[in-house]
C-alpha cells in the first residue's frame, strides 16, 4: 500500500513531462547525418578548402558548402517526358510551364519530381582543419631554433600547510587525514596540520616566439590569381606555424621597385606596376628585423612569393640581401607562383633561392601553379623545415 | 489543451456507431507539434535510428518553417488504434480530427488489405516498432554504431523490396527439388536389371534446388535468410524493417480510399453532429474544406493530385449512387489500383478537371487527351510495387555470388545507375559476396552493374 502511495505520488510530476519533449529522435539522427557530412568532407578536405574561396578574411573559420547526404534507393532513371495526373482549369492541348519550379528553392515538387535542394554551410574550425590535415599528411611538428629564453611564467609546483584558501587540495588534504587517523589516539576529524595548499613557482619558458615575413611581388606581372594563389599558400602557413608557436606575429611585405610594409587587408588587395627588384623587399625585411626583432630571441621565417621575373641587374644585391636575412631566419620559403607557365624554378629568384640552398642554408623553394598544388607546397616547406639540421 | 474537446469523444464515436463505422478502440493523445513532425518524419512513433531520418526531418522542418505543411493527427491502426493530436489544435479542428480518426479506425479494421497485413504483423505495430527500435539501441551497444548503420544502409535501402502476397514468416524453399523418383515395378525394369544390374540399382541421386527456385521479389526477406555470412544480429535487423515494411504497405495502396473515407465520415459526422456549438462547427467546416483542397488557393491547376480531395469527392459520389451498403463494400474490398480504376469514373473525372500531362525536363508541361484509362494508370504510377522499381534476385553463383535482375520491360525503362550502384555498395557490405545487377541503359539494350 505504501509503496503503491508513494509511486503515485511520485509520477505526477513525472508525467508532465514526457519522454518525447526531453528528446528528440530527429535532432539525433541529423546529427549523425551532420557527423557522416564532416566525415565525407574531412576525406576531401585538402581538395575542398585548397580552393581560396572557402577562406574568410581574418575568421577562424572556414565555410564549405555541402550537399545533403541521399540514402540511396532503387529508382528508375529520369525519363526524357514525365507523365503524371494534374487537376485544375486545363484543357487537353494547353501548354504551360511547371508553376512548382518557378517558386524557389526548397520548394518540394509534385509527386515524382526531385525535392527541392537544401544546400549546407558547414562550418569549420581551422584549428580542427590544421590538426587534421597534420595528422593526415603526417607532417613533423616544426622545431624551434631558439633554445630557452628568458620568458618565464607562473606554474603550479609543490604543496605547503600555509596558503590561500583557493588552492586547497582537497585530496592532498584527505589524504593526509587518513594517514594521521592511523595512528592510535589521533582526532578524528580535520585538524589545520592536515591542510595542504598547492604553491606555484616562476619557471622560465622556452621560446615560443615566432615572426613570419610574407613577402610578395605585386609588380605589373603578378596577376590577381597569382596573388590569389600566394593567399591561399600564406594562409595556410600561417595556420601551420601557429599550431607550433603561442605567439605568431606577421609582416607583410610588397615590393615592386620598391618596398612597403602593409597591415594583412591591405596586403592582398595591393597591385603595383613596373618591374620587380627582389633585394628592395628583402632589404625591407632586413630593415624591419633590425628594428624590431632580436633574432636570438625569437624564430624568424622568411616565404616569398613571386613570378620569378627578378630583374637581372639586380642579381647580386638579391644575393646578398637575401643571405643576410637567411643567415638570420629559422627557414626561407620561395613559392613561385607562374600561373599557366611551367618553368619551373628556372627563373632568376628560383636561381637565387637554390644557391642558398645548395649552400647549406634551410631554404626551399616550390612551383605553385594551380590551387591543388597548395597542399604540396605546404607539405613540401613543412617536412624540409624539420630535415634541414638547423644551423645556428 | 481544451479539455473540451475531450468531452467530445465520447459522443462522436456514439454518434460514429450508429452510423454504421465499426472500429476498435482508439487512445487519443494530444502531443507537441516537434513530437508530430517526428512521428511523421518516421512513420512510427518510436523507430529504429538511421541517418536518413534526419534528412527527412530536416526537409520537414524547413518546409514547416515554409508555412507549407500543417499536421493535424497522426493515426495508428491496431487494437487499440493510437491517434496523436497536435497540442496546437484549436476546439472545432480536434472535433474534425475526432471525426477524421473514427473514419480511419474504421477503414483499417474492415478493409482487407488491412486486416490481412495485421492478422500477419498483429494489431500492435506501434509497440513491435518499439521494441525493434530497442533491440537495435542494444545491437548497438554490442555491436557499435558503425556496423549497425552499415546494416541499416542496407536493409533501409530494400524497405520497399517485399513480396507483400507472401507471409510475413515465410518457411525457407525447399532444399532439394523434389523426391527422387520410385521406379515403377514392371517388367520393363525387371527386363533392364536383368541386362545391366549395375545401371539399374543406381538410385536417382535428390537435386538440390536452384537458389532461389523462381525469381525472387521479397529481397529482404531473400537477404536475410541466404546471405552466405550474414550474422544472426543482422539478419535480425533486416527481418524487422521487413516487419515495419508490411505494416507500411496498405497505408501506402490504400491512402485515396483511406483519406477519402476518413474526409467522408468527418464531414458526415459534423454535418450530423447536433450537439457541437455552433461557431466550433463553422470552424470545423473551413478546416474540412481547406484540407480537401484540391489546388493552392492561389493557383490555376495543380501537377499533383491531393488524395484527400480525390477520395472525398470519389466516396462521396459512391454513395449517392450505391448507397451506404454497397460503399463500405467497396471499402472492404478494394485498394487504391481497384479504387480508381473502378470508381474513377469519366464524369467523376470531368467534374474534377483531372487531367493527364507529360512534363519536360526543362519545366514545359504538356496537358494530354484525357483518355480515361490513361489518367487511372498517372494516377497510380507512382504506386506500382510499392513505389519502387522491380528488382528481384535471380540466382546465387556457387561462389555466393548474388544475380539481382531489374525487370525493365514491366517498369517500361532501366534503373538509375548511379543510384543503383549505391544501393549495391549497401548490400555488398552484409552480402559479402559479389553482386551483379542487370537492368537496361538508356538506348534499351542490357546493362550489367557489379559490385565490388
Amino acid at each position: 500500500m505504501d509503496e503503491e502511495g508513494g509511486k503515485g505520488g511520485g509520477q505526477a510530476p513525472l508525467s508532465a513531462a514526457k519522454w518525447y519533449e526531453l528528446f528528440s529522435r530527429g535532432a539525433r539522427d541529423w546529427l549523425r547525418h551532420d557527423e557522416k557530412v564532416r566525415e565525407a568532407v574531412r576525406a576531401n578536405l585538402p581538395e575542398i578548402i585548397a580552393g581560396g574561396e572557402v577562406i574568410n578574411d581574418g575568421a577562424r573559420t572556414v565555410r564549405v558548402p555541402v550537399r545533403m547526404l541521399e540514402h540511396y534507393h532503387f529508382r528508375l532513371r529520369r525519363p526524357e517526358e514525365q507523365q503524371g495526373a494534374g487537376q485544375g482549369k486545363a484543357k487537353p492541348g494547353d501548354v504551360f510551364s511547371d508553376p512548382s519550379q518557378q517558386q524557389g528553392p526548397g520548394e518540394k515538387g509534385a509527386g515524382g519530381r526531385d525535392e527541392g535542394e537544401v544546400q549546407l554551410l558547414l562550418e569549420f574550425k581551422v584549428d580542427d582543419i590544421v590538426d587534421w590535415l597534420w595528422e593526415e599528411m603526417k607532417l613533423p611538428n616544426l622545431k624551434a631554433r631558439v633554445g630557452p629564453s628568458d620568458d618565464t611564467d607562473w606554474t603550479r609546483e609543490g604543496w605547503d600547510r600555509r596558503g590561500a584558501r583557493s588552492r586547497l587540495d582537497r585530496r592532498r588534504s584527505f589524504k593526509e587525514l587518513v594517514k594521521r587517523r592511523a595512528a592510535p589516539g589521533a582526532t578524528q576529524t580535520f585538524t589545520d596540520e592536515d591542510l595542504r595548499f598547492r604553491q606555484l613557482a616562476r619557471r622560465k619558458q622556452p621560446a615560443i616566439h615566432a615572426v613570419v615575413f610574407f613577402m610578395l611581388d605585386v609588380s605589373g606581372s603578378m596577376s590577381d590569381r597569382d596573388r590569389k594563389l600566394a593567399k591561399t599558400f600564406f594562409f595556410w602557413v600561417v595556420q601551420g606555424l601557429r599550431r607550433q608557436y603561442r605567439s605568431l606575429e606577421t609582416v607583410f611585405v610588397a615590393h615592386t621597385t620598391e618596398a612597403w610594409e602593409f597591415n594583412e587587408p591591405e596586403f592582398f588587395q595591393v597591385s603595383g606596376t613596373g618591374g620587380t627588384v627582389a633585394s628592395t623587399g628583402l632589404l625591407k625585411v632586413r630593415e624591419i628585423i633590425d628594428a624590431r626583432y632580436n633574432p636570438g630571441r625569437c624564430n624568424l621565417y622568411l616565404f616569398y612569393a613571386s613570378d620569378g621575373d627578378n630583374s637581372v641587374s639586380d642579381a647580386a644585391e638579391a644575393r646578398t640581401a637575401l643571405a643576410s636575412v637567411a643567415a638570420d631566419a629559422c627557414f626561407t620559403g620561395y613559392v613561385e607562383v607562374s600561373s599557366g607557365l611551367s618553368r619551373q624554378l628556372a627563373t632568376e629568384t628560383g636561381k637565387l633561392f637554390a644557391e642558398l640552398s645548395g649552400a647549406g642554408c634551410a631554404a626551399g623553394s616550390y612551383a605553385l601553379n594551380d590551387f591543388d598544388d597548395v597542399w604540396g607546397a605546404v607539405r613540401h616547406f613543412f617536412s624540409a623545415e624539420t630535415q634541414t639540421p638547423a644551423a645556428t | 489543451m481544451s479539455p473540451d474537446w475531450r468531452d467530445y469523444i465520447r459522443r462522436i464515436e456514439e454518434l460514429a456507431n450508429r452510423s454504421g463505422l465499426a472500429f476498435h478502440p482508439v487512445d487519443f493523445e494530444a502531443v507537441p507539434d516537434s513530437f508530430m513532425m517526428e512521428i511523421a518524419v518516421y512513420g512510427l512513433p518510436v523507430r529504429m535510428p538511421h541517418w536518413s531520418f534526419g534528412v527527412r526531418y530536416i526537409y520537414q522542418l524547413i518546409q514547416r518553417r515554409m508555412g507549407h505543411s500543417r499536421l493535424f493527427e497522426v493515426v495508428f491502426p491496431g487494437n487499440p488504434g493510437h491517434a496523436y493530436l497536435a497540442a496546437s489544435n484549436g476546439l472545432a479542428e480536434n472535433i474534425l480530427v475526432t471525426a477524421h480518426v473514427l473514419g480511419h479506425a474504421d477503414f483499417s479494421r474492415n478493409n482487407l488489405l488491412f486486416r490481412r497485413c495485421q492478422e500477419q504483423v498483429s494489431e500492435h505495430i506501434v509497440e513491435h516498432a518499439a521494441n525493434h527500435a530497442r533491440a537495435i539501441q542494444q545491437i548497438i551497444e554490442s555491436q557499435g554504431a558503425q556496423r549497425v548503420e552499415t546494416v541499416l544502409d542496407a536493409a533501409l535501402a530494400l524497405e520497399q523490396h517485399i513480396d507483400i502476397d507472401q507471409p510475413l514468416r515465410r518457411e525457407r524453399y525447399a532444399e532439394y527439388v523434389e523426391e527422387p523418383k520410385v521406379l515403377a515395378d514392371d517388367s520393363f525394369r525387371k527386363r533392364f536389371a536383368a541386362l545391366d544390374p549395375v545401371a539399374a540399382g543406381a538410385v536417382e541421386a535428390r537435386k538440390r534446388a536452384p537458389l532461389p527456385p523462381h525469381p525472387e521479389r521479397d529481397l529482404l526477406w531473400f537477404v536475410a535468410n541466404y546471405a552466405p555470412e550474414m550474422e544472426s544480429w543482422e539478419r535480425d535487423i533486416f527481418l524487422a524493417v521487413r516487419e515495419e515494411s508490411f505494416y507500411f504497405y496498405p497505408v501506402f495502396a490504400t491512402q485515396i480510399m483511406n483519406e477519402g473515407w476518413a474526409s467522408y465520415w468527418h464531414a458526415r459526422l459534423l454535418r450530423e453532429a447536433d450537439f457541437i456549438p455552433q461557431q466550433s462547427y463553422v470552424d470545423a467546416i473551413k478546416c474540412h474544406s481547406d484540407v480537401v483542397r484540391p489546388i493552392a488557393a492561389d493557383a490555376q491547376v495543380s501537377l499533383a493530385i491531393n488524395p484527400y480531395h480525390l477520395g472525398f469527392s470519389m466516396w462521396e459520389k459512391i454513395v449517392e449512387r450505391d448507397g451506404l451498403e454497397a460503399a463500405r463494400h467497396i471499402m472492404e474490398q478494394d485498394d487504391d489500383f481497384a479504387f480508381v480504376r473502378n470508381h474513377l469514373t469519366r464524369e467523376l473525372a470531368d467534374e474534377l478537371g483531372l487531367f493527364r500531362y507529360s512534363a519536360r525536363s526543362d519545366g514545359q508541361v504538356k496537358v494530354l487527351e484525357p483518355e480515361l484509362t490513361s489518367l487511372h494508370e498517372a494516377l497510380l504510377a507512382a504506386k506500382y510495387n510499392f513505389g519502387a522499381p522491380v528488382v528481384s534476385a535471380h540466382h546465387v553463383r556457387t561462389d555466393g555470388t548474388l544475380e539481382l535482375v531489374h525487370d525493365s520491360a514491366t517498369d517500361g525503362r532501366g534503373l538509375d545507375l548511379e543510384r543503383s550502384r549505391k544501393v549495391l555498395d549497401y548490400l555488398q557490405r552484409v552480402w559479402r559476396r559479389p553482386l551483379v545487377l542487370t537492368t537496361v541503359n538508356q538506348a534499351g539494350s542490357t546493362l550489367e552493374l557489379t559490385a565490388p
